[in-house]
């Protein structure tokens, strides 16, 4: 550009005194201020974040039946477990645990991946009810999205007895905690309450 | 545009870049260096003004795509989805609606102000031509986007328009069936328009590209008219129009965010809020208000045919301004008759978007004394509008006499318009020789 | 700039804001009230929109329905119940769902649903429910009301010319005498404030048939204007916020525009213009 100034009346170089930095400065601001409604326009909307609970009837369970309920528009396992599969859970030795977290949303974060802070003993009871102790103990509900990559384990093969994650060969134990594979995570559970002694509420 | 760029790459990275695809170097030309007139005026803004215009519609469009649902059923609650839950989505949606009506006010002024200084004229005819094209397409997606919310006026106006279509002899039902995707407007007919308003933009896009291109062979006009003879005449064009054009794009996008902020609704139509229903019409159809004029073109014509070619008429005849004013003076500014049947022209391209707003037979204000309604308005107003192109513009270029031009845009910026150094009456440039 | 260019401008902005001011006939215009949320700072009176909500409640919903809200929207940002009192102490929510006042209102709506084994139940709503509609589709609604389909009322304040005056003239609208030459027929009914002047909604408030929560006299115009306040949020539920980003956004491009003016002359005074 330096020719074109021939012509002007000062000539010389373009002086960047205060008030252009300024004014771009201060063009530059607004335009990342404008980003954030457009990336946050992504998020999850009111009405998502909003969605519904789910309630499941657990008196239709006898011990070693399973059911898969969509949480959030997510598959969930609700599984009844047989006295066999609740007693192999509770006798695992911690130490054998790839992730020894509970990953229970009714938990703290910190909580240990006993079996008990994984069955439905962690769920609330809402007021003036109460559940059969043993249905609590038994009953078991996680997230059927695998830890690694999201496929659903199927139910019966692997080699803890419990599922097995067809896709990358993850395997889960009775209480749904990863033992095997690629998965870094213990499936994880949702937050969840008994309204009734036979109904159990997600979300 | 001169051959010689004046672009030097500084470091190796840009030397090496240079020799394999010229990219920055043609930014360089195109929007640093190039040679503009020094005199251009604010009027001269909105060609910069309206790019943004295509940005923001573009950008927001986009992101409404990630919520709208074409379909009939869903797309009025996708909406409201989108004004209630989606973050920020009442934002983007005001800004998307409200930046439809803020583009056309800019292409209109920048229409306008081509028409003023005659920058339609030799060498400038496929700018111009690239530029109603452009406008075209303007005015279809617009009509496009406007059927998407599903409303009342949304259903009716696509019903209205695509039955113009079938005024055409023979092929007008299989026309407009074939644009239905049915026997009505319905589900087909949403799908399809919401692909091809979400096409058209990018069509924008690439024209736009050419109406740059076509801008640079000639380089700009100017208010005088007087083509560019040495490099006094111009300035580089950053930082001294990027600086100018900025500001002037501030100045509209506060005017833009009044609207989205505190009238978001006052450029559209209350009855577009209430969800299509195919039994019943809104009292009053009327288009949104940058298409008025040309609703009451239509009207004007009491046969149904006859006013659909009549509407598609006068955007036609801009097709060919350029060989219809036989004026050899560019700017109106030195052309005493035409700058006064030009106002008339813009105000009767007003007047025709108040005739297309009201009911035909009410009658005009004033004007209603004697009888006027808005029918008879449109139909006079109508016949200025196509006696402006197609005769006053070709005769006055033979009867009128041009006031005297600086004889360089460098002295009409130094000595103001008037030429100063020549004496009176002739004028610095022989009124029948156009600077070239 | 010369005289032609500014007729011009101001012609173009008389046009714009003329064109959607169209459309009024045959019909009386209503009477302007004094909105609190008008303005450029207007906001929403919270107790207003509450006792609209009651009015909306129990007088509309009979036959009206609100078909884009959901329960939660009442306790969102902005939203009559946005603070509620919980035990004597003002609570807000970040999540509406957890919103026991929100929950509440949600639980005294019975929802349509289907079971885990698949039987069509009712159950009592929950606040991420949209409000149920009357019936059970349009035919059953003009069934029900002498052929006349009562409009949805999520967006009735935007959807009708001069909104929220519309609405409020309109309710209140019930009182004078047809003149002569007007038919009303049965089941219709004279509001002058009604395009064509002739309503099929009969009136639906009187003097104290609604008992506010907050003591407040429900007097005709009183309900009358509250509902129409709630109807007006419903409308339009994130006005409060549109406005506060205007104003920064107004005085962030007014600051900008200044710099760049001055940038501009700056660039400018080294050559004749």
């Amino acid at each position: 550009m330096t020719d074109n100034h021939s012509h002007t009346d000062e000539g010389g170089e373009t002086r960047r005194d205060f008030i252009h930095i300024a004014a771009a400065g201060m063009a530059a601001l607004g335009g990342a201020a404008v980003l954030w409604p457009f990336i946050d326009q992504m998020n999850p909307a009111a009405d998502t974040l909003a969605l519904g609970t789910t309630d499941v009837a657990v008196d239709q369970l006898s011990p070693g039946d399973e059911i898969t309920v969509m949480f959030r528009s997510m598959p969930h396992f609700v599984r009844l477990r047989t006295e066999a599969e609740v007693a192999a859970a509770r006798n695992e030795d911690m130490g054998n645990l790839p992730d020894r977290l509970a990953r229970n949303r009714n938990l703290e974060d910190s909580a240990p991946a006993t079996d008990e802070n994984r069955s439905a003993m962690s769920a609330a009871i809402a007021e003036g009810q109460s559940v059969d102790e043993t249905l609590r103990a038994a009953l078991l509900v996680t997230s059927a999205n695998c830890t690694h990559l999201g496929c659903v384990p199927t139910q019966g093969s692997g080699d803890y007895g419990a599922w097995f994650c067809p896709c990358h060969g993850s395997h889960y134990d009775t209480s749904g905690r990863i033992r095997r594979g690629p998965a870094p995570e213990n499936l994880p559970i949702p937050p969840m309450t008994f309204i009734s002694a036979t109904t159990l509420r997600l979300g | 545009m001169s051959g010689n760029s004046t672009y030097e790459p500084k470091t190796p990275f840009t030397r090496w870049l240079d020799a394999r695809l010229p990219i920055v170097r043609l930014g360089w030309d195109s929007f640093v260096d190039f040679p503009t007139p020094r005199n251009l005026n604010y009027w001269y803004t909105f060609g910069g003004i309206l790019s943004v215009c295509l940005m923001v519609q573009i950008i927001t469009g986009i992101v409404l795509a990630m919520h709208y649902v074409p379909n009939i059923d869903y797309a009025f609650a996708s909406v409201q989805r989108i004004d209630r839950d989606v973050n920020y989505g009442w934002l983007i949606r005001s800004i998307h609606a409200v930046g439809a009506s803020m583009f056309f006010l800019a292409v209109y002024m920048h229409i306008f102000r081509g028409l003023y200084y005659g920058s339609y004229k030799a060498p400038r005819e496929i700018l111009w031509i690239l530029g109603v094209v452009i406008y075209l397409l303007m005015m279809a997606a617009a009509f496009l986007g406007y059927v998407l919310p599903w409303g009342q006026m949304s259903f009716w106006g696509a019903m209205v328009i695509t039955n113009l279509f079938g005024a055409l002899p023979l092929i007008g039902e299989p026309v407009t069936q074939w644009l239905w995707g049915g026997f009505t407007v319905g589900n087909e007919t949403l799908n399809r328009f919401f692909s091809l308003h979400y096409l058209i933009p990018f069509l924008i896009a690439g024209v736009v590209v050419l109406h740059i291109w076509a801008l640079h062979v000639p380089g700009n006009n100017n208010p005088t008219g007087i083509s560019v003879k040495t490099s006094a005449d111009t300035l580089p064009f950053h930082p001294y129009y990027t600086v100018k054009d900025g500001f002037a794009i501030v100045v509209f996008l506060l005017i833009f965010a009044g609207f989205v902020f505190y009238a978001p609704d006052v450029l559209g139509h209350a009855d577009n809020y209430i969800e299509a229903n195919p039994l019943v019409t809104p009292a009053m159809i009327v288009p949104e208000w940058y298409l008025l004029p040309f609703y009451a073109i239509l009207r004007a014509v009491p046969d149904k045919l006859g006013g659909v070619i009549l509407m598609f008429a006068a955007i036609g005849v801009l097709f060919v301004l350029p060989w219809l004013d036989t004026s050899k003076v560019r700017s109106m500014r030195y052309r005493p008759m035409a700058r006064w049947f030009f106002g008339f022209f813009v105000v009767s391209c007003l007047g025709l978007g108040w005739a297309g707003a009201e009911l035909p037979d009410t009658l005009v204000p004033v004007l209603g004394a004697i009888g006027v309604d808005f029918l008879l308005l449109g139909r006079v107003l109508t016949i200025y509008y196509f006696a402006y192109f197609l005769v006053i513009l070709p005769v006055l270029g033979f009867v009128e006499k041009p006031t005297p031009r600086p004889a360089s845009i460098e002295e009409s910026v130094l000595y103001g318009d008037k030429p100063a150094k020549s004496g009176s009456g002739a004028g610095a440039v022989p009124a029948a020789q156009p600077a070239e | 700039m010369n005289k032609l260019s500014k007729l011009l401008a101001v012609a173009a902005v008389t046009v714009m804001v003329a064109a959607p001011a169209i459309g009024a006939g045959y019909y009386r215009s209503p009477e302007p009230y004094d909105w609190s949320f008008e303005g450029p700072f207007g906001e929403y009176d919270r107790q207003a929109v509450q006792r609209g909500f009651q009015v909306y409640q129990q007088v509309c919903s009979a036959c009206h329905g609100l078909k884009h809200l959901a329960f939660r929207h009442l306790g969102q940002e902005g939203g009559p119940f946005e603070t509620v009192m919980v035990d004597g102490v003002e609570q807000s929510y970040a999540n509406p769902n957890d919103n026991p006042v929100i929950a509440a209102i949600a639980a005294e709506y019975l929802i349509s649903d289907i079971d885990d084994i698949g039987e069509t139940i009712e159950r009592p709503g929950r606040p991420s429910d949209m409000f149920p509609y009357p019936f059970a589709n349009e035919a059953q609604a003009r069934a029900a009301n002498g052929g006349a389909y009562p409009p949805d009322l999520s967006i009735i304040v935007r959807a009708r010319h001069y909104g929220a005056d519309y609405i409020r003239s309109l309710l209140m609208g019930y009182d004078e005498e047809p003149p002569a030459d007007l038919d009303i027929r049965a089941g219709s009914y004279y509001n002058p404030y009604m395009p064509g002047m002739v309503i099929a909604m009969a009136p639906q408030l009187w003097d104290g048939m609604v008992e506010y929560a907050d003591g407040t006299e429900a007097t005709t115009e009183q309900m009358a204007t509250d509902v129409t306040h709630f109807l007006a949020w419903a409308s339009n539920p994130h006005m409060e916020a549109r406005k506060r980003m205007g104003l920064m956004v107004m005085i962030y491009l007014f600051g900008l525009a200044v710099l760049l003016y001055a940038s501009y002359r700056k660039v400018w005074s080294r050559v004749k213009h």
